[in-house]
């Protein structure tokens, strides 16, 4: 087991290695996540007057449906699963993932589905223009052709994902070394493997309404065609009970690193571990049961209505208990503000925005007034942005020395930073606006009194998509060369993978480590 | 790594995929027909029950429940298609027969679909069809006319506060559906 | 986009150098950050939840954010601060568990209370049926015997930016819905396509219209007034362009209309038995074209290749009449999209159409149909 890597291509085609193929995951995302910054930049540009001027109607909704599908499936799940491959096994003290040879297929997969996915654009009639949440009859009677690409391009995204659950689950209940009990785990482990539970219960759900989209669209079934007993409402109700659990698979895995940045840079044990664990897990469970509260507007008796509006309400108990405990880890600490620790405190404020405005959106009769609106794009882009690619973003500054041996450029790290904030509350703070003042979202073009905000929306987001790049060759630059790091890299770090040396050599862990 | 670990990892490989194998059944084949009995149990998006069997009815004449009919054609269904009255007004228990017209314009044969649908939702499962033409498919000639009965009853148990029904039909040309249907083996 | 930017600039200032109460005010209001009151009394129960909502969010906001940045400024490590080493506190998290739960109860009571209000649709004093289409909206009041399609009235000019855009900008269309004030009228919402949803802000109503079922809801307007909305769920490709326009009169106004809406459409048939010349149904043609055909065949004809035919030069506009009026009024079969027009549109629009198609694009056929025919076709004959 002692030998390095083998050379050339072959060592990434056929690696079984974990932190090779956590390498390949991160760049494959950061690919996609400039690829579905494109789409976005598309949107924007088009939005930045009223009127049609940049791209018709039809392939506006395209680049609205391929920016969802491009940033949900091949950005930010990928770019966890790629932080888990790298950091879960040296988190736990194993040698590697429980599956190596999985593990090399679960990604090797996704690069054809994307291919796939994005040669849609091409096909006459044009990519998937439905939306992110495909909403029958619209995918399937009144789909263009490329839909059948679409459908196959999502099951093997999700046989990829299930895949990398299993592999995470194994090795976290197998491999880890002797002494370190569940309890003892760090946050960001116990995060992911409740997601890959998640992941497990509900990718095969999504698998299952893609088929029978592609069942009523081949082979004449009616599953969502009222003409032949079926009921489009079933596809949503489907939908979101994958979709729903969807949204937490994209945001457990950030709880789990800012758990772990924070505590380093206040220089203090996190507050309330257990609490976190016991959050984490209720928060998995009730998003089992709110899915409705997407569907507010589609006409549910009144006690459906009602129930979902408590359960979704439920949520921002637990969800209040980890930010409560953020800032407790941060209160009498010793803090410093390195990158890793800037996007994370930017993380727990731009979050709770965001959840504040899920409170908002979870009182049913106020959501007749949000629903489908841009203050729901503002919502959930609070959410995301500042949740998922914030959080890994502040991974991979905070891990990035471990994994290459140096540190990278802190002027440019804050920059980056400062730039991504600006940028991002520049894009998405006055959708707020547009969406109370009624602006709905998918539209292409709008009325004029959404003009100024829409404009400098458009401004933030070329400010946001700018400071990306900024950070792709910062990260260059750091893997090139730049100032050692120590083996700790930070102050006293907690965790195994800071006993290791840096970078971290291609083996850890071979002989299980003492776990105190 | 050790042999029981291998062990352990294939035996929860195996396990959890063969959970991730029922979930997909699960939601191609518990959670539509799962959906639908809902549906029927609460109203949900206004589903009717298919054919009532009526059993000891009792008219209850102390009240008067205002029943509205509507038609709506899908799209590309050329078809004239509307209900003989607009509405009437019954007193639960009480069967009644009304008729819906339809006309085919074309020249061809064609065959529809009509899809039910009642609010308020609360109302929908006291409200029994023991004859519709939407249970079965209906095949009309070019140029010709057709009398498509409806009875129903409006339970005795509605609740008191509905003073109204809506019962709306949706026709779907389901024509290809059917050639499709008997071309293919 | 000049006088934007400025805009933009002299607020900055304005914020910069301390402003009035008063002016902020006025700003808030021009810039429309907030949600509308509305002008139904669900409308205001709705903002006021909003509002309370909002409140609470801030007052959560400022606790939690005031303690951060406390924290972020006093214990910081350039400050000589010695970390603690306290990371657990069953009170505190008690405290934090169930103030939040408290504050969540105090939401819900009158959230559910609105919530009920909005699903009494009984003892409605009308009933308008509301059909969603590929992307228009169809109005059918509910034994009145009065129908009609309502579609966006915006110039194509100025949605590709050849002429200056007009104050209601895609918010305006040819037939407003127009119903009375201080009368109760239900709304049953369905589709005929794909699911569309219907969405006043200041009516406070927004349904999802779903193709084969049928949704409810109400409305109760204090005041006459426009009011303006828009498809508020992704339709296809001009989902942005299928605005609602709800005009509300006060009751003897709204009869009076009622009365000549019944009058227009008894004239209209009358004009079924007319003959008109072939420049008239050409002229008509190109109205009809661009409110009805344009969307999808492009203004040229051209259609979009893989999505939409063309009709330049297509074998069935250049080719017999009984296939050209079989594909307007019955729809395709084989596209969806093609919608059978027989039901929406009059025999005078239909023949003009037809007409105008022929002969538009280089089709020049130089031949034409009168609405008479058009129906006698309509009929089977």
């Amino acid at each position: 087991m002692a030998h390095g890597p083998a050379k050339g291509i072959t060592r990434w085609l056929y690696t079984t290695n974990h932190k090779d193929i956590g390498t390949m995951y991160l760049w494959f995302s950061f690919a996609m996540f400039l690829l579905g910054g494109v789409f976005a930049l598309v949107i924007r540009a088009e939005l930045f007057e009223p009127g049609l001027q940049i791209v018709e109607p039809e392939f506006f909704n395209q680049m609205t449906t391929m920016h969802g599908l491009v940033m949900v499936f091949g950005a930010v799940m990928p770019a966890f699963v790629g932080l888990a491959n790298w950091m879960v096994p040296m988190m736990i003290g194993a040698p590697d993932m429980a599956l190596p040879r999985m593990n090399n297929w679960s990604f090797w997969i996704l690069p054809f589905a994307f291919a796939m996915l994005a040669s849609t654009l091409f096909m006459e009639g044009g990519a998937p223009n439905f939306g992110w949440t495909f909403y029958a009859p619209l995918s399937t009677t009144y789909a263009p052709p490329s839909v059948t690409f679409f459908i196959f391009a999502v099951h093997i995204m999700g046989a990829s994902s299930i895949m990398g659950a299993i592999n995470i689950i194994a090795t976290i209940l197998n491999m880890r070394a002797p002494g370190m009990t569940m309890m003892k785990m760090p946050l960001f482990v116990w995060t992911w493997l409740i997601t890959a539970y998640l992941l497990i219960a509900v990718m095969p759900v999504l698998a299952g309404v893609v088929t029978m989209m592609l069942m009523d669209i081949h082979f004449g079934t009616s599953f969502f065609d009222a003409a032949g007993g079926g009921d489009p409402v079933l596809f949503q109700h489907v939908f979101w009970f994958f979709g729903h659990p969807e949204v937490y698979i994209m945001i457990l895995p950030a709880f789990g690193v800012v758990s772990q940045i924070i505590p380093t840079f206040a220089r203090k044990p996190l507050f309330g571990y257990a609490s976190m664990v016991y959050a984490t897990s209720s928060i998995a469970f009730l998003s089992f049961i709110v899915w409705a509260h997407h569907m507010f507007t589609v006409g549910m008796p009144v006690a459906g209505e009602l129930f979902f509006m408590y359960a979704t309400m439920l949520i921002a108990v637990p969800t209040g208990v980890k930010v409560f405990n953020w800032v407790t880890t941060m209160f009498k600490g010793s803090m410093t503000f390195e990158t890793p620790m800037l996007f994370s405190i930017a993380f727990v404020i731009l979050f709770t925005i965001g959840g504040f405005s899920g409170l908002m959106l979870a009182i049913a009769p106020a959501d007749f007034q949000y629903h489908d609106t841009y203050f729901v794009v503002a919502h959930f882009h609070y959410v995301l942005v500042p949740g998922a690619i914030f959080s890994i973003t502040a991974a991979v500054y905070y891990w990035l020395p471990k994994w290459c041996g140096n540190m990278y450029n802190e002027v440019m790290g804050k920059t980056h930073f400062w730039m991504a904030f600006i940028g991002l509350n520049l894009t998405f703070f006055p959708m707020h606006f547009v969406g109370l003042a009624g602006m709905p979202r998918r539209i292409p073009d709008y009325a004029l009194q959404f003009a100024d905000f829409n404009m400098y929306a458009s401004v933030g987001a070329f400010l946001f998509g700018a400071a990306q790049i900024l950070f792709l060759f910062n990260v260059i630059a750091t893997i090139r060369g730049g100032r050692k790091a120590t083996d700790e890299v930070w102050e006293n770090p907690e965790g195994l993978e800071w006993t290791v040396p840096s970078p971290a050599p291609y083996h850890t862990f071979s002989t299980p480590p003492d776990v105190k | 790594m050790t042999q029981s670990i291998k062990q352990s990892n294939r035996v929860l490989l195996a396990k959890l995929l063969a959970t991730s194998v029922m979930m997909f059944l699960f939601a191609l084949y518990v959670m539509p027909p799962l959906y639908n009995l809902f549906c029927e149990v609460t109203g949900l998006n206004g589903k009717t029950g298919g054919q009532y069997q009526a059993t000891e009815v009792v008219v209850d004449t102390s009240r008067v429940v205002k029943v509205q009919f509507l038609a709506t054609n899908n799209e590309s269904m050329p078809w004239g298609f509307k209900p003989e009255v607009q509405s009437m007004e019954v007193h639960p228990g009480q069967e009644v027969e009304v008729r819906y017209l339809a006309f085919n314009p074309t020249g061809e044969t064609m065959v529809a679909q009509a899809v039910p649908s009642v609010v308020p939702f609360k109302a929908a499962e006291y409200f029994h069809k023991t004859e519709c033409f939407c249970f079965n498919q209906q095949p009309l000639d070019g140029g010709e006319n057709a009398e498509l009965p409806l009875r129903f009853i409006v339970d005795q148990d509605v609740p008191k506060q509905v003073h109204t029904i809506t019962l709306s039909y949706t026709l779907f040309d389901i024509t290809d559906k059917i050639e499709l249907a008997s071309t293919s083996p | 986009m000049c006088i934007r930017v400025k805009r933009l600039f002299a607020c900055l200032l304005v914020l910069l150098t301390g402003l009035s109460q008063s002016a902020l005010a006025d700003e808030i209001e021009r810039w429309g950050v907030n949600m509308t009151q509305g002008v139904t009394p669900v409308s205001r129960d709705i903002y006021g939840l909003h509002m309370d909502i909002f409140w609470w969010c801030v007052g959560i906001g400022v606790v939690v954010f005031g303690v951060m940045f406390y924290t972020m400024i006093v214990h910081r490590k350039s400050q000589g601060a010695k970390a603690s080493n306290f990371h657990e506190s069953t009170t505190l998290e008690i405290i934090w568990t169930v103030v939040p739960f408290l504050i969540l109860i105090v939401m819900a009571i009158p959230a559910t209370n609105t919530l009920l209000k909005i699903y009494d649709t009984e003892d409605a004093d009308m009933d308008i049926i509301i059909t969603g289409y590929q992307w228009k909206w169809k109005y059918e009041y509910l034994g009145e015997d009065v129908s009609f399609f309502s579609n966006l009235s915006t110039s194509r000019d100025e949605i590709e930016n050849r002429v200056p855009k007009g104050p209601n900008y895609l918010l305006e269309v040819d037939e407003p819905l127009i119903i009375p004030v201080k009368k109760k009228v239900r709304f049953l919402i369905t589709a005929a396509d794909v699911i569309h949803a219907w969405w006043v802000p200041e009516l406070a109503v927004k349904k999802d219209a779903i193709p084969g079922y049928v949704n409810e809801s109400w409305t109760y307007v204090d005041e006459p007034g426009i009011y303006r909305g828009q498809c508020a769920e992704l339709c296809g490709k001009d989902h942005g362009f299928m605005p609602i326009v709800v005009k509300a009169l006060p009751q003897p106004e709204y009869d009076a209309w009622l009365v000549a809406k019944r009058e227009q459409a008894a004239a209209l048939k009358a004009l079924t038995e007319k003959t008109f010349t072939f420049d008239e149904l050409y002229a008509q043609g190109e109205k009809v074209y661009g409110t009805v055909c344009v969307a999808c065949h492009q203004s040229g004809g051209e259609g979009v290749p893989g999505v939409f035919p063309a009709i330049k030069a297509s074998a069935i506009a250049t080719g017999g009449m009984n296939g050209h009026l079989d594909m307007v009024v019955n729809g395709s079969s084989k596209n969806p999209a093609m919608q059978a027009y027989g039901p929406q549109l009059s025999e005078v629009d239909i023949a003009s159409v037809v007409t105008y198609q022929r002969n538009a694009f280089g089709n020049n056929m130089g031949d034409s149909i009168q609405p008479i025919d058009v129906l006698k076709f309509k009929q089977g004959q």
